[in-house]
């Protein structure tokens, strides 16, 4: 009943087409990375702001995104948005989706941060003579960015592995999209998608190591 | 100098302040003893503006310090203040917690922050933490350090909020040290305590409050040896 013949020296010689793709998929976690992050300290200051409009737009950001698939946000931004004549490519759909998740885990996680830090560090911090501003830039936000610091890597990890459910909307230059071509043309999924995910937890834990390094020689205290 | 008139402060329906006057000349040293919500705190916390107050006028060398005009973050720099939580900021140094004000309020040079740092927490006998972080330490040595970061600012007053209240007994004497040796240099300060022995030693004069009204104030002699009021009597009698 098992009598399937392992052809690894297929999938091994394909190797350096799937690492093409692993950059492809680098680039797109870390792109969704720096736009989530830019939109996560928009959400973050809008909840701030006491301004129920923006608050309320924060807050059903940050819902939507942690409580809906991400695949669904990502079909959204490929096949959703084409229903109102907005043609988004695939990479772009894939890395508006992750952007979109990132945004929404990071905003949290940036607001878990802030109520972390106690409200005395601030008062030390203006009875010195400081500006609320000072005070903010010089004692709150670096023990916020250690906060929130290992759970953002985490959200790295997540965008990486996010990334390979843009084979759904049709892209097939990234890791996961490459892995999928290579199989339909060889019938060899077993060989092709373990290589894959050799490469996928190889960079994850890459990235999670280097977070560890960086963040022992920045956060010494 | 600082004089306090008619100050009055409610959190809520609580009244705490209830109409206090006083007046801190340069130089002297004037503990506040009394129950816990009888509205000690609140009045230092109203002194440097950190609280609003509802009536009344604090003035400070005759700047007055809720007024819209007035500039708090300059004021502030001539008012230091220590908290029962000594508020150290963990991400940085015992160097580095000195000399941040030093360096980002007052916009002094690099070298010259550091000096001044060095012979503060020199002062307060720091000498050897510089480069220690604030978690490596005890409460009182974060405690002294705290007051070495106020003092950098070179402030012209200083006022103590209970800073002995959250440490160990065993290291209450050497923050209180501290306290003795800065009043025995001329600093004005006002001191919120319950070290009554600490309270009749540095005073020029001390002051009972009682549920947000100065009850009583006297120097010390008189204060503790021969109370005028009832409450004052009654408190005393409690705590000794």
């Amino acid at each position: 009943m098992f009598n399937y013949t392992f052809h690894w020296n297929q999938a091994l010689k394909a190797l350096p087409q799937m690492l093409d793709g692993a950059l492809v998929t680098l680039q797109i976690a870390l792109l969704s990375m720096i736009i989530g992050m830019a939109i996560a300290i928009a959400l973050t200051l809008f909840r701030l702001s006491g301004n129920r409009l923006l608050g309320g737009f924060a807050t059903a950001w940050v819902e939507v995104a942690r409580n809906t698939p991400a695949l669904f946000q990502i079909y959204m931004a490929h096949f959703g948005l084409g229903n109102f004549g907005i043609h988004l490519s695939p990479f772009v759909a894939l890395l508006v989706g992750i952007a979109f998740n990132n945004a929404g885990y990071l905003a949290e996680n940036f607001r878990g941060a802030l109520k972390a830090i106690p409200e005395t560090q601030t008062r030390a911090g203006r009875s010195l003579g400081m500006t609320s501003l000072q005070a903010f830039r010089l004692i709150v936000m670096p023990q916020m960015l250690r906060v929130a610091f290992l759970p953002a890597t985490n959200q790295m990890v997540w965008a990486i592995l996010m990334t390979s459910l843009g084979v759904t909307v049709g892209m097939n230059t990234d890791l996961a999209g490459v892995t999928q071509e290579l199989n339909a043309r060889s019938f060899r999924t077993f060989e092709f998608f373990a290589i894959a995910a050799v490469i996928y937890y190889v960079i994850a834990k890459a990235v999670t190591l280097a977070a560890r390094v960086f963040a022992a020689r920045m956060f010494r205290y | 100098m600082i004089e306090i008139e008619n100050v009055r402060k409610s959190f809520g329906s609580l009244e705490v302040l209830k109409g206090i006057n006083l007046t801190v000349a340069k130089g002297e040293v004037v503990t506040i003893i009394g129950g816990s919500g009888s509205g000690k705190s609140t009045l230092l916390t109203c002194i440097n503006g950190l609280e609003p107050i509802d009536s009344g006028r604090i003035k400070i060398d005759g700047t007055e310090v809720h007024a819209r005009s007035t500039d708090l973050n300059k004021l502030r720099q001539k008012v230091g203040i220590v908290f029962q939580q000594w508020n150290a900021f963990p991400h940085l140094t015992v160097l580095e917690n000195v000399m941040l004000a030093p360096r980002k309020v007052l916009g002094l040079s690099q070298e010259k922050a550091e000096e001044i740092a060095v012979k503060q927490l020199t002062h307060v006998g720091l000498a050897e933490k510089l480069a220690v972080y604030p978690n490596r330490m005890s409460g009182g040595q974060q405690q002294r350090m705290a007051i070495a970061r106020a003092l950098a600012m070179s402030p012209t007053y200083m006022l103590f909020d209970e800073v002995t209240s959250a440490l160990d007994p065993m290291l209450v004497g050497e923050v209180l040290d501290t306290l003795r040796m800065l009043a025995s240099e001329g600093m004005t300060m006002i001191c919120v305590t319950h070290e009554m022995k600490f309270a009749r030693e540095v005073s020029d004069r001390v002051a009972f409050f009682h549920q947000g009204v100065m009850a009583e104030i006297a120097p010390p002699e008189q204060l503790f040896d021969a109370p005028q009021n009832a409450e004052t009597k009654k408190f005393l009698a409690a705590t000794h």
